[in-house]
């Protein structure tokens, strides 16, 4: 028996921001844009490529801090993991460019998913502030016993292979790769986010003992949610390297200063939790990281400090948590206009109708 | 490994290493009893402890500097810092009072960072440290020494120790204190002004992490990026020993220092940082894997 | 009958306190079984061990033939006894249909039925019984806006969701709107009959438990004082001395 009818007058509705049409073209032209990039916009391609980075960096951050409610502090422990596989196949195998660069992002992959396959049953069991500090503590291990790994080149890091072609031409197939890999990510995520998966992970994060009590296999889930996110930070680890040209123990490959913390903050200053909002986080964080960088060279990271601290006590909705507890229909969540509006709680992606 | 053959070869060098780690332990465990207050009374996980500690040693630096006696800039540190705890509370903390975990520590973690770098850009990254004027003892025909001002620092922390139980047992504040630890609530409808006694912990700790940093600028060094190892250094010892537990802060403390001596003495002070973090990471598992067969977990 | 739940001499202290000395009972397939006893007798205590949130000192608790004693909670939950809880805990930011689709049980889990989206099947029994507890109208909105009598229904109708043996409910009616509490119990009642789910229930409300209950068991001071029907335990004078007299 189907209760679903369609004709029913109700006083709940939903009412997103843009029908479907509006939509396909706005991701049409979104798409188109950043396929034409490299060539419309030349001297900051390598700056563009990053932003596909930092878009990958808060999603897959997001998969498990607002989606399940585990706030990872080492996440680029796996893009670290990432980089080295990577650039030890293009060293120790002397298969042409290309197939050196696949096989390593290959081995990056496993070596990601190894990692967070076992790491995760041991370290997903502690909640709160305890997985927060354990993970930032394995994450600075990391970085220090690569750097004093010799057969990694220790505290000097280790060169990738160098690229069969200009500079130019570098840059754009690595902003290309990034952009696909950054995609596959957003897409992937998109679907699982409507699956059971995704429903298991947010139950989790709202009440992990409920959900433990329903009989769901909460360890399983975690686990599978930070091998995902492993998946694609390892991913990344080896166009990343062959970018920049240098893999440096703590100043690229385990960045916990740098890219462990920015992270958190681009997902935070996003919305946690939302699909679109890491996204949002990132480019808005990548656009005024260059802004800092330029201006307050020196001063940025003391900013960077302030900014943290201003939006988690401040502002800790995020832009996309925000507009979403003020204009909930937007997010096709329905409201009850009979009763007083929907709390302002963590956002989950819920029964959002956004396509 | 030569060391460890050192170690064997020569017993007499375990009791260095032994010396040395209780003497430095003992710093690391006045840190953790001042996170732990702030845990207990707040429950806030301070990340920025290692900065407050990092800032008291920056300051006695600088009072040295100005002629004042190397010994005297163990109170002076440790009260620019409970002002610096009092304003921070005043002007950040008292938000994160009430709210979630990953608030709390993103903030804290923040203000970390904050600290951290600002004592970059105003003293420069370069390590320094405060000559006490004190000499060194040695035992045994010159085959242990032991620096003088170790020994003070070591007593000094004895006596903050006993001062800070004394204190919190038997002063109005103190009970306040606890009476807000156990239930913050009842505390209220009892009259109490918990905000006052949230500050009052907080500048308290920062106090604590002052003078635990005058005392690390004179035994040891000082420079802008060694906070993070204090927090977690204090953070483990907590999770060991538990909140308010003097004697057992007290003896991981102890144990914690000894073990870091013998980590940088057997595998070299380059991977010394490394062995703490893994260190962190290998408590937490295991703690984690304890509590599990009793169907309890970290939380 | 067959018992479904067999609790044999469970004991239990929590450092020094005796909460649970000896504790025994047992609930047929199919009946609904009441749990009194005043506060600090330690009905929460047994009602933990069950559901296997703590370990025992003493004894064993068999659900449908297997012994549970040692088993953790998902484990004990994916078995079919499924409890509710005292505070009521839904999912607070998901839809109430989301909450009811995730309760719905996934016997062999495999990466294409994880990794996939609720079938129709599911999201129909969802409605069905969203529609059963009366908030088929709600089963959009986020299940912490609803009001507590709500959620407490929604909450029910996810234990029903996952299909279990038995139904462990945690003071169901605390907190309810006295006129709502003939129609909880109906639904209760309507659980066991139709859907033949097995009940134990923790309750202070003795009207409530003496309606709905077939059997009654009575604890205090950590020990079972008495068992029996309604009307036997309700002038047990061991029972009237334990809830009037003096600990």
């Amino acid at each position: 028996m189907s209760l679903r009818n369609p004709s029913s007058t109700s006083p709940l509705r939903a009412a997103p921001v843009a029908d479907g049409a509006t939509r396909i073209a706005i991701y049409v032209a979104l798409v188109a844009l950043s396929l034409a990039a490299p060539f419309l916009f030349q001297g900051i391609v390598t700056q563009l490529a990053f932003l596909w980075l930092m878009i990958l960096f808060a999603l897959t951050w997001d998969i498990l801090g607002g989606q399940t409610g585990y706030n990872s502090f080492g996440n680029v422990l796996f893009f670290g993991l990432g980089c080295y596989a990577a650039t030890v196949v293009q060293r120790d195998t002397h298969l042409p460019y290309f197939v050196a660069l696949a096989a390593g992002m290959g081995l990056s992959a496993l070596v990601a998913l190894l990692a967070a396959g076992v790491l995760g049953p041991l370290i997903l069991g502690m909640r709160g502030q305890y997985f927060a500090i354990c993970t930032l503590g394995l994450s600075i291990a990391a970085a220090d016993l690569f750097a004093g790994w010799e057969f990694v080149g220790a505290g000097s890091g280790i060169v990738p292979a160098l690229y069969p072609g200009p500079v130019d031409e570098r840059n754009r197939f690595f902003y290309y790769v990034l952009l696909a890999l950054a995609t596959i990510t957003f897409v992937t995520f998109r679907l699982l986010y409507r699956t059971r998966f995704g429903a298991a992970i947010n139950a989790i994060r709202d009440d992990e003992d409920k959900a433990d009590a329903m009989g769901l296999h909460t360890t399983r889930y975690k686990v599978a949610a930070w091998m995902l996110a492993a998946l694609f930070l390892g991913l990344a680890g080896g166009p990343v390297a062959g970018l920049v040209g240098f893999v440096d123990p703590r100043d690229l490959a385990f960045a916990g200063a740098t890219f462990g913390v920015w992270m958190v903050l681009m997902a935070v200053l996003g919305g946690k939790g939302t699909l679109w909002g890491p996204v949002i986080g990132a480019a808005i964080f990548h656009a005024t990281q260059e802004f800092f960088w330029t201006y307050l060279f020196g001063w940025q990271r003391v900013a960077m400090g302030i900014l943290i601290v201003a939006i988690v006590v401040f502002f800790p909705l995020g832009i996309m948590g925000g507009l979403r507890a003020r204009w909930p229909q937007w997010f096709g969540e329905v409201v009850d206009e009979a009763a007083r509006p929907a709390r302002a709680d963590e956002g989950g992606v819920g029964d959002e109708r956004v396509a | 490994m030569d060391n460890l053959q050192i170690l064997v070869a020569a017993p007499v060098f375990n009791l260095q290493l032994l010396v040395d780690g209780v003497l430095i332990g003992s710093v690391f465990a006045l840190a953790a009893y001042g996170m732990g207050l702030v845990w207990g009374v707040m429950r806030i996980i301070n990340i920025a402890q290692g900065e407050f500690v990092m800032l008291g040693g920056y300051v006695a630096l600088h009072a040295a500097g100005a002629g004042i006696p190397p010994l005297a800039t163990i109170p002076i540190a440790a009260i620019v810092l409970y002002l610096l705890g009092w304003m921070l509370y005043r002007a950040v903390l008292f938000r994160l009072v009430d709210r979630d975990l990953f608030t709390s520590i993103l903030a804290t973690f923040g203000l970390s960072i904050l600290l951290q770098q600002i004592a970059n850009q105003v003293f420069g990254a370069n390590v320094r440290s405060l000559d006490s004027g004190l000499g060194t003892l040695s035992f045994g025909d010159g085959q242990i020494t032991v620096a003088e001002i170790k020994l003070v620092a070591f007593g000094a922390v004895l006596v903050l120790g006993a001062a800070l139980v004394l204190f919190l047992k038997t002063s109005r504040l103190g009970q306040a204190l606890r009476a807000t630890a156990q239930n913050a609530a009842a505390a209220r409808i009892l009259g109490i002004d918990t905000d006052r006694v949230y500050a009052a912990t907080f500048a308290l700790n920062a106090g604590i992490c002052g003078a635990a940093g005058a005392l690390v600028a004179m035994t040891w060094i000082i420079h802008p990026y060694l906070g993070l190892t204090y927090t977690v250094r204090a953070f483990m010892i907590v999770v060991v020993a538990g909140l308010g537990n003097l004697p057992a802060i007290a003896a991981s403390g102890a144990a914690l220092g000894i073990a870091e001596q013998y980590a940088g003495f057997l595998l070299g002070t380059e991977f010394q940082t490394a062995f703490l973090f893994s260190l962190l990471v290998v408590i937490l598992v295991a703690r984690q894997l304890a509590l599990h067969r009793q169907r309890l977990y970290l939380k | 009958m067959n018992a479904l739940l067999e609790v044999d001499r469970v004991s239990k202290a929590f450092g020094g306190v005796i909460a649970n000395r000896a504790v025994s009972l047992s609930v047929p397939a199919g009946s609904i079984v009441g749990l009194i006893g005043p506060n600090g007798s330690g009905k929460t205590t047994l009602f933990s061990s069950i559901v296997g949130l703590h370990p025992v000192d003493a004894g064993a608790i068999r659900f449908d033939g297997r012994d549970i004693t040692t088993l953790r909670v998902g484990e004990i939950a994916r078995l079919g006894l499924i409890r509710t809880f005292q505070q009521t805990r839904v999912y607070r930011a998901m839809s109430c249909l989301r909450n009811l689709q995730i309760s719905a049980p996934l016997a062999r889990p495999s990466i294409r039925s994880v990794f996939a989206p609720f079938s129709a099947e599911v999201t129909d029994r969802a409605e069905t019984l969203l529609d059963f507890v009366g908030l088929y109208e709600k089963r959009q909105l986020r299940a912490g806006s609803l009001s507590f009598g709500q959620q407490k229904l929604l909450e029910f109708a996810m234990a029903l969701m996952n299909e279990p043996k038995m139904l462990l409910l945690d003071e169901p009616t605390a907190g309810i709107n006295p006129t709502l509490i003939n129609a909880l119990l109906e639904r209760l009642r309507r659980a066991n009959t139709q859907f033949g789910i097995t009940l134990l229930v923790i309750e202070h409300n003795m009207r409530a438990i003496m309606r709905l209950a077939g059997h009654v068991y009575c604890l205090a001071h950590g020990e079972l004082i008495a068992a029996g029907t309604p009307e036997e335990i309700q002038r047990d004078p061991q029972v009237l001395e334990a809830y009037l007299g003096a600990h």
